[in-house]
């Protein structure tokens, strides 16, 4: 009793102590966060990957929009049948074959993004002299982490909000038809989660800036981890998957939907298939489960969208473990940046 | 006058098996210039760093100000400035954009700021460099620049790692003269580390000798002298028109010489526990040999830390072998 009473004690006075430094050192906080934001804005390596952006995402939009308006050219029926099924949401996720979706821009782009936010965070200040100066100020070593990473979350949502309403803004003004409410709400939805899968590749980067002392030795280690997962991660797992899933290994459908599974969940483990996955569950709501299903279950099952809420419950898991993986890379970034020693060069 | 504002007790750092600083006691008063001398790696940044929180002593205690270093680093680094040995600047801010950041991470509001910096910047000479880009200071500026930066939070002490390092000497001596104004008319306590022994025996009020993480010996110039235990503490060069046994015989009985060493047919060092100038220019001129001149040598810092390097090289040797 008396332990938990002491223990209560100790908490109570690291809340306060914390509340006491947080009102006291918020002007310091802010002047870091703008700083940070301003070099990012005056940064040309950060300028060219947002027009980058902007234009890859431009030109996949194009595309969308000429290939819903043939389709609704066709008939005037269509338009009426293009309301019912969530047509607005196409424009992030249709493609006539000659440039890539925007979601595969993104999927493509947004860890790009993330890792040019975050590789030299803390390594370039090192190297310049500029962190021992800035730890000899009066302001808590996390503050300088913390800043980092909410100038960066800024930057980032401002782009993908931005985006996406010029996305909505475009195609309302083009095809002439306005989202739907629930519409409104999936994209919403979608945004959140690119802003979160980009905050991953953020952290990452944070993370190998404060591990290495170089910044290409960090860019190259993020580069390498990204190219790993967009690229050679799906490769791994089908070669498993083959000899995992041999026909004849298998005895009973069980143990087949079984293997399925295990498949899956190893193709989860990277986080370009988790957003793959849930925006493919976002913006298509046809879509109703993301694991193996028979037959037997999908008879009876009337075809036909899922409301929002559904959508969101299966993409649940998905989301947290985006989210969860990037506190852990912040996490430890944290710990070892707080038991670094400040020692110039 | 003679409050303490830093205190070491037992100051320990360890890296691995080895000590980084080694059991230093020190304590520094409010008002003067203490200089911390020592080669490289000698351990004067890790007892600097130690003194500001950013780096935890394995034993002992730092006190800065009053406060305990390790356990509220953000109030000393209130009241202390830091100047580090390799200090950086964001580059593509001005030198003006650069100490207003200082200011707000300081929380000073902005208006204060922007007089505080252009009366800083003016006292250390960058006022037409104020809006110039910090990536195209000159070394001798950006150090200038970096003695605005540390004043900006008014601190009652300011620690230079290495302040002049890689400076000409023209930059030197007004770096020197302004932190020498800067404690004189401002009563900031100044801590100075160097391996600059000149430099430091131009301004510092007191001295320690920092060898192997072991402060060797602290004081002013003649105390740090006496410490040092020179057999010949006093040296006269005394140059004559001609030296002969009898003047050499004649200087041996002298009180307090120890013995005298001819240099050349003119010249001779006469080695002594007491200053005797005065009774070797006597003798001198009663045997008529000529003087020509008679000079008290002032052991520099040179020969106070050369002899210290040689014990630190000796024992060093002695516990390998």
């Amino acid at each position: 009793m008396q332990r938990i009473q002491s223990l209560k004690g100790i908490f109570s006075k690291w809340i306060y102590s914390s509340e006491n430094n947080n009102r006291d050192y918020i002007p310091a906080f802010k002047a870091i966060v703008r700083k940070e934001f301003t070099d990012y804005l005056t940064s040309w390596r950060i300028i060219i990957l947002l027009l980058l952006i902007v234009l890859t995402c431009a030109g996949s939009l194009y595309t969308a929009i000429t290939t819903i308006q043939d389709a609704l050219n066709v008939d005037e029926e269509a338009k009426n049948i293009a309301r019912s099924s969530f047509l607005f949401l196409k424009l992030f996720t249709i493609s006539d074959g000659t440039l890539p979706s925007f979601i595969s821009f993104v999927t493509f782009l947004g860890p790009l993004l993330g890792i040019a936010l975050g590789f030299d965070a803390i390594n370039t200040e090192r190297n310049k002299g500029t962190l021992s100066r800035l730890m000899a100020q009066p302001i808590p070593r996390d503050y300088v982490l913390n800043a980092k990473f909410t100038a960066a979350l800024i930057l980032n949502s401002l782009l993908f909000v931005a985006l996406g309403l010029l996305v909505m803004a475009l195609g309302t003004l083009i095809l002439g038809i306005p989202p739907t409410l629930e519409e409104f709400f999936r994209m919403s939805c979608f945004l959140v989660l690119c802003i979160a899968y980009t905050a991953f590749w953020l952290n990452l980067g944070i993370l190998f800036s404060v591990r290495f002392k170089q910044a290409a030795t960090s860019a190259l280690a993020s580069i390498a981890i990204w190219l790993f997962f967009t690229m050679f991660y799906n490769m791994i797992v089908k070669v498993l998957s083959q000899t995992i899933l041999n026909p004849e290994n298998i005895s009973s459908t069980e143990e087949a939907l079984n293997k399925q599974e295990f498949v899956l969940n190893l193709m989860r483990l990277s986080p370009n298939y988790l957003y793959t996955e849930s925006t493919t569950t976002l913006l298509s709501p046809s879509v109703r489960t993301l694991g193996p299903y028979t037959v037997e279950q999908s008879t009876g099952a009337i075809a036909g969208p899922l409301p929002l809420s559904q959508s969101l419950l299966l993409i649940w898991p998905q989301l947290t473990g985006l989210i969860a993986a990037t506190l852990i890379c912040f996490a430890v970034s944290y710990t070892i940046f707080m038991r670094q020693e400040i020692r110039s060069k | 006058m003679t409050a303490p504002i830093i205190e070491l007790d037992q100051l320990t750092k360890k890296y691995d098996d080895q000590y980084a600083v080694d059991h230093l006691s020190l304590t520094i008063n409010k008002g003067e210039i203490f200089g911390l001398l020592g080669p490289n790696g000698a351990g004067k940044s890790t007892t600097i760093l130690m003194m500001l929180g950013l780096s935890e002593p394995s034993a002992g205690s730092v006190k800065v100000c009053g406060l305990n270093s390790t356990s509220e680093p953000l109030a000393v680094k209130q009241r202390v400035g830091y100047l580090p040995d390799d200090l950086g600047f964001y580059d593509d801010m001005t030198g003006f954009e650069n100490l207003i950041y200082t200011a707000r991470l300081n929380g000073i509001d902005r208006k204060t700021a922007e007089e505080r910096a252009l009366q800083l910047l003016k006292r250390v000479g960058l006022l037409d460099a104020a809006h110039k880009k910090s990536g195209k200071y000159s070394r001798g500026m950006r150090q200038r620049l970096g003695l605005a930066d540390v004043l900006m939070k008014k601190p009652e002490l300011i620690i230079l790692d290495e302040p002049t390092l890689g400076i000409d000497p023209e930059g030197v001596r007004e770096l020197l003269q302004l932190i020498r104004h800067l404690n004189q008319v401002e009563g900031i306590t100044v801590l100075l580390s160097s391996h600059h022994l000149h430099q430091v025996q131009q301004i510092c009020d007191r001295v320690g000798i920092f060898v192997q993480g072991k402060l060797l010996a602290e004081g002013n110039l003649e105390e740090l002298a006496e410490k040092l235990y020179f057999e010949d503490l006093f040296v006269i060069d005394v140059r004559v028109d001609h030296i002969d046994q009898q003047l050499i015989k004649q200087l041996n009985e002298v009180k307090g010489v120890n013995r005298v060493a001819q240099i050349s047919d003119k010249e001779m060092a006469v080695y002594g526990e007491s200053n005797i100038t005065t009774d070797i220019a006597n003798i001198i001129i009663q045997t008529n040999t000529g003087l020509q001149y008679i000079q008290q040598r002032n052991y520099g810092l040179d020969e106070i830390y050369h002899r210290y390097f040689e014990g630190a090289d000796h024992s060093a040797k002695n516990t390998k072998s």
